[in-house]
């Protein structure tokens, strides 16, 4: 991609990041940890990656994209928002009473979101579904979902993994949001689910590792992806949970907590003066 | 009884599923290593590129049904009715249920009538955990003819079903091309004395019984309740005040199935009084299905005692 290309990514990947902030801050509640840490995955993916219309969420040859790590909704929502799906502004009526913007995605209220999800485990084995589906139906569009580096605790994960690579579903995409902390604290004490890369190239998978906050990285994997034919792909993305709010980088403390209203202005101030830096290059 | 046709529900349901596969491409067969049991089979001979075998993984199984669902398909997920619905219900709840997808579950091997495998295959919750969930529908026919003609109903029905099927050849009543009405329960004998509402393989025993309490100048209605939720409100009001007393009879726990769903019904309609024949918050064990059943008091001749019992006869 061009520089001028990156640049625009970075600057919409702030604007997503200042989605979550402001949508969790006004829900009071909510997982920004995580949304913020696979933040520049939800940007590439809606505004690069993913053959989708905003204006047709339900075109039937779209990509599908499936949140596994369902808590991470904010993330996607935001990302939702600003490539057109919704209003932007909508996205303080997050985890309200009367809002479609539930506390975990739901296929049937929120434009743009193709599976409903939240129980750990269960969207990579909705996204094979998808995939299969795309196969019996000789469509060529692909299925990408994003599972985070605890969920893969849940054994469902693995059935899926199997199934996956069982029935040669190279029209999937897996995307593990690695930021090494789970709720109760790092992945590696909780339930060490490493290697990880090593697992899934067991069960069949052509495997990255790379760093997920690096579009070069990003558009690569990707693009190999795309092109692996015969097994299903997974990208390992390495991020930094809380990516982009100082206080919030590498805490366990920030998975599903809001921030109040201080910690709102700060975490604001931060993102704009990303911004401004961006928009200044 | 050796003139009656016998049929297991779920051979209706295999042979079902092998005629819409001919009509429908958009019907897709998944199993977990059941196949030759559940009888999808019979689909995957016919159809092997659409029977997909899951293995031994049901949770997966249930979430690639909704996958399919939410992609155009229309998928038949097959297990035991122990592991599909017990083993996977958080799978049913929160990626089939909550997004209403039009998946259909069929579910063999239900009740006590798995026999010799005992109390860990011996699903008696299955319709407790299934009308648990907001918008599932949940059938439990009584023959293979009516396993059929539900099969192919559901597949009619836009959004999740629950077919719960059994092991056991049982007798046939039902006549070669009945047609199935989801909700709609059916009337087998009429009388006025009691009501008999049962489903499943009850549905035949309730008959026999019917049949012997004639004999004793009792004259039951029988009713062949085969869809479980939703309820035939209007069929089940009309027996409370048509005859004034009800027993319910299902191959499943008493807790959470068709005599709570009636019982629920009518204590806020028509306050009744009911017996509920079924298993009595108990775990089974093993044994030939008929001695099996029949130690649980799900038989005809149980039917008739508690029927003698109740009218204070």
């Amino acid at each position: 991609m061009t520089s001028q290309e990156k640049k625009q990514l970075q600057i919409t990947a702030c604007q997503v990041r200042m989605g979550i902030i402001e949508s969790t801050h006004a829900a009071k509640c909510g997982h920004p940890g995580g949304s913020l840490s696979a933040a520049d995955m939800f940007t590439y993916l809606y505004f690069k990656e993913l053959n989708v219309d905003p204006q047709n969420p339900g075109w039937e040859n779209r990509d599908r994209f499936v949140l596994s790590k369902g808590h991470c909704a904010p993330g996607l929502y935001s990302a939702l928002a600003h490539r057109g799906f919704f209003p932007v502004e909508d996205l303080l009526t997050l985890r309200k009473v009367g809002s479609y913007l539930q506390g975990h995605p739901n296929m049937n209220s929120v434009p743009g979101v193709d599976m409903s999800t939240g129980s750990l485990g269960q969207g990579i084995s909705t996204a094979c579904g998808m995939a299969l589906a795309m196969k019996l139906q000789k469509r060529n569009n692909r299925v990408y979902t994003l599972l985070g580096d605890g969920e893969i605790q849940e054994g469902q994960v693995w059935e899926a993994c199997m199934f996956a690579s069982h029935y040669n579903l190279d029209n999937l995409c897996v995307i593990i949001d690695n930021n090494g902390l789970q709720i109760d604290g790092e992945v590696a004490k909780v339930m060490s689910p490493y290697p990880i890369d090593a697992k899934l190239e067991a069960f069949g998978f052509h495997v990255e590792t790379i760093d997920g906050h690096d579009f070069d990285a990003i558009e690569a994997a990707l693009n190999t992806a795309r092109a692996i034919k015969g097994r299903p792909s997974a990208i390992i993305l390495k991020t930094v949970k809380g990516k982009g709010i100082s206080f919030m980088e590498n805490n366990a403390g920030w998975h599903g907590v809001a921030p109040n209203d201080a910690q709102y202005e700060q975490a604001m101030a931060e993102l704009n003066q990303q911004l401004a830096e961006l928009e200044g290059m | 009884m050796a003139d009656v046709k016998k049929m297991a529900t779920r051979e209706g349901y295999g042979k079902a599923l092998v005629e819409l596969g001919r009509e429908h491409e958009d019907i897709v067969v998944l199993d977990a290593d059941l196949a030759g049991s559940t009888k999808t089979g019979m689909f995957a001979k016919a159809y092997p590129g659409r029977h997909i075998n899951c293995g031994i993984a049901e949770a997966d199984m249930m979430c690639v049904a909704a996958g399919l669902a939410a992609s155009g398909m229309t998928p038949f997920a097959s297990s035991f009715a122990m592991f599909a619905s017990g083993r996977a219900y958080e799978q049913i709840r929160n990626s089939i249920g909550y997004p209403h997808l039009n998946v259909k579950i069929g579910a063999s091997h239900g009740g006590l009538s798995v026999g010799e495998d005992g109390a860990s295959h011996q699903c008696c919750e299955d319709f407790a955990l299934m009308r648990s969930i907001p918008g599932m529908v949940v059938i439990c026919p009584a023959d293979g003819v009516e396993a059929e003609a539900a099969t192919k109903a559901a597949y009619e029905h836009t959004g999740p079903v629950y077919l719960r099927m059994g092991r056991l050849a049982v007798p046939v009543f039902h006549e070669e091309g009945f047609r199935f009405r989801i909700g709609k329960g059916e009337i087998m004998r009429d009388g006025k004395d009691i009501a008999i509402i049962a489903n499943g393989l009850m549905v035949y025993e309730a008959i026999q019984a019917g049949e012997k309490l004639a004999q004793l100048g009792i004259h039951a209605r029988i009713i062949n309740m085969s869809t479980i939720k939703p309820l035939d409100e209007e069929l089940v009001l009309q027996c409370a005040k048509e005859c004034g007393r009800i027993i319910t009879c299902e191959e499943h726990s008493v807790i959470g199935g068709l005599g709570e769903a009636v019982c629920s019904f009518l204590s806020e309609t028509c306050p009744t009084p009911v017996r509920r024949i079924g298993v009595d918050d108990q775990f089974g064990f093993s044994g030939p299905a008929a001695e099996v059943l029949k130690a649980f008091g799900l038989c005809a001749d149980h039917i008739v005692e508690v029927t003698k019992e109740f009218l204070g006869k």
